[in-house]
This record gives structure tokens, sequence and C-alpha cells, in this order.
């Protein structure tokens, strides 16, 4: 498919933690790569290591055994060169009170050798809709402001290969659409992306190949449309008051008065329809759509063997 | 700028920009330290023939400032930046553990000398200065300052909450300073309590630096050089070796 080095290489990389209980597996031999000027999804629930998986790229965390590469340049070895090519946007809201903007990102610019950013951090800022906060101090800002100032940081450097951790969190809808526009913008002019995320329509519009982590494994990684074509095709909606018959409740998914039930044809919902007549369960709002990658991702989630062996 | 120097004066703005807090504070106290202790013992104590009790005060609380203002200052950066989880922004450039170190150390050392030259600087209204032998002064100030400056690296990787640092400061860094002769002349102890002193670093630094100013000490200033200069670089290795590694900072 290509013959170039991927952008970033993760090559069996195990990651324990020795707890008071003993030692715990955040991450069991994860291999995968992801080529150059790709939009790539890291997906998984809470605790699946993803976050680890990220801290080792970015260097905050070191691999308990394999390694990580950057454009070929190791994560451990040749820290600096591969820090150079990462621009990573952290989980966590932080900022230094001491600043204002354009100080933390003059600063963040020097760490990394780059003299008279000037003209390139106006863009940024400008980009993001910071234009108007160049001078104000970090602690004045709101969070989302300040999720953009994280994202801008990341960002001082031009770095081919930008690391998004859970950017969205918590995050309005209009700063997720300036994000993803950013974001998507920078991935066409050929910067490659890592993105971790819970919101899975996210994941779905953006990202063209995904990696889905469980107990520190990787339990799918393909193309996003062929993880969509081995899903079930279509998906039964309704909602009720009533209690569900035993073989339905044990395969539909639940979320307050709307379930959600798996049908691969027209003959499979059909056979739904009648059992919930049968049972005489009073079903409303019934409607038919195709499966998404929130149904994939539960169903791999579900059958994936990803247990923790400690 | 390389990528040291930048954050050398990064750190340096830091504390500039509260310098209210951080310099004209420690140069309130020290001052107030003068005027308590040179009015109630100027007229009891004589250290050395000649030299009044304030004037043989000044270069101790000068040095005192110094120590404690090089220590606290890498130790609050650190240990605020790792609270507050800024600190990720450095961990995420190329930044090697040489860098860290050069500008934790310099700017805390930059802060230190700050303070001390405005301690300096308030207590000529109160007693004239003499310079026996000013390079001394100057070599004392930077290589104390540097110690401390490293001592407080060391101390802010290593805790883990504010009052962790606090206990290294109160029982550690405050009484080595004050028991190291900044307000008397260990001549004046009983041989115990000398042969104790002689055993603490802190004693050389502030004894080094007081021979700078009158050419008379407790100890040989070359000893105290020797000493200093051996403290500071045993405890250099330390603080490159945690950077290095990544001690509490990387997991």
């Amino acid at each position: 498919m290509h013959g170039f080095m991927p952008a970033v290489s993760f090559q069996s990389v195990s990651k324990t933690y020795s707890t008071p209980k003993g030692p715990f597996h955040a991450l069991s031999g994860v291999s995968l790569d992801i080529e150059e000027g790709e939009f790539f999804g890291l997906l998984g629930p809470n605790g699946a290591g993803k976050t680890t998986l990220i801290s080792i790229l970015a260097g905050l965390a070191r691999a308990t055994q394999g390694r990580v590469l950057v454009q070929g340049c190791d994560v451990h070895a040749d820290y600096a060169n591969a820090r150079r090519k990462l621009g990573v946007v952290p989980q966590e809201l932080v900022f230094d009170p001491f600043f204002n903007v354009r100080e933390a990102l003059r600063f963040q610019s020097g760490y990394f050798g780059v003299r008279h950013n000037d003209d390139w951090i106006d863009e940024l800022l400008s980009s993001l809709g910071l234009a108007d906060k160049a001078n104000a101090n970090m602690r004045q800002l709101s969070g989302g402001m300040k999720r953009r100032v994280l994202v801008a940081q990341a960002l001082v450097h031009k770095p081919p290969i930008i690391v998004l951790d859970e950017p969205t969190a918590g995050v309005d809808v209009e700063l997720r659409q300036t994000l993803w526009h950013f974001i998507a913008r920078l991935n066409k002019e050929g910067h490659t992306v890592l993105l971790t995320t819970h919101y899975l329509e996210e994941a779905e519009a953006l990202c063209g190949r995904i990696a889905m982590l469980k107990n520190g494994r990787v339990v799918a990684l393909d193309r996003t449309s062929e993880l969509l074509k081995a899903a079930s095709g279509n998906v039964l909606v309704f909602k009720t008051d009533s209690t569900l018959p035993p073989a339905l409740a044990a395969q539909a998914r639940v979320t307050g008065r709307v379930v959600q039930l798996a049908a691969h044809d027209a003959q499979d919902i059909e056979h739904h329809l009648a059992a919930l007549r049968e049972a005489g369960v009073d079903v409303q709002d019934v409607e038919i759509r195709r499966a998404d990658l929130e149904d994939v991702f539960l169903s791999v989630m579900a059958s994936a063997t990803g247990g923790q062996t400690a | 700028m390389t990528g040291w120097q930048m954050l050398f004066y990064k750190e340096v703005l830091r504390f500039w920009k509260v310098s209210f807090q951080t310099v004209a504070a420690p140069v309130l106290t020290a001052v107030l330290y003068l005027l308590i202790f040179g009015h109630v013992l100027e007229d009891h104590v004589k250290v050395y023939d000649s030299i009044s009790y304030t004037a043989f005060l000044v270069p101790g609380l000068v040095m005192m400032s110094v120590l404690q203002n090089a220590f606290a200052n890498s130790s609050s950066s650190l240990i605020q930046s790792k609270i507050m989880g800024s600190l990720v922004f450095q961990l995420l450039t190329p930044l090697s553990h040489w860098a860290w170190f050069l500008a934790y150390v310099g700017s805390s050392t930059v802060r230190g000398l700050v303070v001390g030259l405005g301690v300096f600087v308030v207590t000529l209204a109160f007693a004239v200065p003499q310079f026996a032998a000013p390079l001394w002064i100057f070599v004392f100030a930077l290589l104390g300052a540097a110690l401390l400056a490293t001592l407080g690296v060391i101390a802010g990787l290593w805790a883990d909450k504010f009052d962790q640092l606090a206990a290294f400061q109160n029982f550690i860094i405050v009484p080595m300073t004050f028991l190291s002769g900044v307000f008397y002349s260990i001549a004046s102890l009983p041989p115990f309590w000398q042969a104790v002193s002689h055993l603490n670093p802190f004693f050389y630094m502030i004894d080094g630096f007081r021979y700078g100013f009158f050419g008379q000490s407790d100890a040989s200033p070359w000893l105290s050089l020797g000493i200093v200069g051996t403290a500071w670089l045993v405890v250099s290795l330390l603080a490159v070796h945690l950077l290095r590694t990544g001690y509490k900072i990387r997991s």
C-alpha cells in the first residue's frame, strides 16, 4: 500500500504500573502503525489505555517493553527529534497562571528552538478565534478558550504530527465546530492526526482509520468504512414504557425509554416486531437506521476477549 | 534564543512578575532582623575588633537572604507547575535535562542575588560597608545561591505536596542557615558546638562570604571554597540525575 516510513509506529508496547495491589497492565503488546497524512482514531472505554499510549508517544511516560517511533525517531533514545515532530494537546485543561496567551505561545516556541514566531502565532490565534485574547491572562479565559490555547501551544512549532487526547471533552458545540474545521484543514494540508475521543460520531465523521483498545489491547483495527460494513446492517429503534420479553432484553441496548435492536435484514426486523407484539409491548416512534460506529464499538467491546491478565 | 535560554527567561519573568512578594518581602524581613538584632545586641556583642555588631550582621543577613530565596524559587516553581499540571508544556518539548538544570538553577540564582543585593542596598543606611576582598564576596554569593537553587530543584521534584516542601524548608534549610553563624561568630561557641558547626556546609558559605567584606573569618576562605564547591558538585550530580530519569515528573 505504501513504501514509506510510518508517521507513528507502536511496536509491541507494554506498560505495567506497580500498585499496592500488585502489577497493573495498562498496555499489553500494542502494535500499530499510523501512516503519513492519516486521520487516525484511537477509541476505547475509560481505562482502556488510550492516554497511557499517547503519554508514551509524547515522552510523558516510558514503555515497560516495546518501542515507539515517530517518523523513524525512537521516542526514548532520540527524544528531542521525536518531540519536534509531535504537537500534543493534553487531555487536562492545564495552564500557567503567571502569563498571558501570547507569552505562553512565545515560551512554547522558544522551548522548541523556534525564534521570531509571531507571524505564525498570530495566524494560530486568528484561526482558533483567539485574536482578541492574545494579551489576556490565562486565568481570565473560559474553559473553551483555554482549550483553544492548548491547541495553539501544540502547534507553535508546526509539527507534522498532531496528537489530540479527547480535545472536545466538555466543550460546547461552537468550539467543536471551530476546532474540527481547523484540524481537518491541517490534515488536508498534509498533517497526520491522531485523535482519541469518546464522541463516536466525531470519530466516524473524521477518522479514516480506527483502532479500538480494551484493557490495554488492540481489539479492532481497520478503515472506518470497513468497520461499519462489518457491523450488522441496521438497527431497529423504538420507544416503550413496557418491559421487554427476556429474549429481546438480552440483545437490546436500552437508554431510558429508547430501545435499540441490531437487525441484519428485513426478516430480522420482522422477527423482532413479532416478538414485541406477542409479548404485548406497546411501542412508539419506530424507526430503522443504518448501524453507526457506536453500534460497532459496542459489539466489538462486548465480544472482545481483551480481558485483564494480571 | 535557544531552548534553555527561553526556559530561563520564563522562570526569571515568573518571579519578577510577582516581585513584591518574591523580592520586596524578603528584603523587608532581612531589614527587620537587622533593626531588631542590631538594636538589642549592638552594645553587648563584639565579634571582631573594630567592627560594630550591626556591620558584622550585614553580610550574614545578605547571605541568608540569598540562600533562602534561591531555594524558594526553584522549589516553589517546580511544585506549583507540578500541581497545576502546567509542567506538561515543558515535558512535551525537546528540552534536555541539562537545559532544565541550567534554566532552573540559573533563574533561582538570579533571584537569590537580586534579593541579596536589595538587602545589601537597604543596609547601607545602617552600616558603612568594607570590601576587603570583593572577589570572594562575589564567588561565595554565586556559589551559595547556585547550591541552594540546586537543592531547591531536588526538593521541588521530590515533594508531592506543598506541606512536604514547607517541611523541607522549615526543618532543614532554615535551621541550617540560622545555625551557620549568621548572627554570631562560631568562635564564640563552646568547643562542642564549634565542632558541630564545622559540619554544616552553610557555615562555610556565610563565613567565606563574610571574609570578602572584613578579611577575617573563622575558617580559611580556600577551605570554605573547597567545601562549598564540592557540596554544589555533589548536589548538582544528583539533580541532573533526577532530571535525566524524569524522577516524579515522567511515569
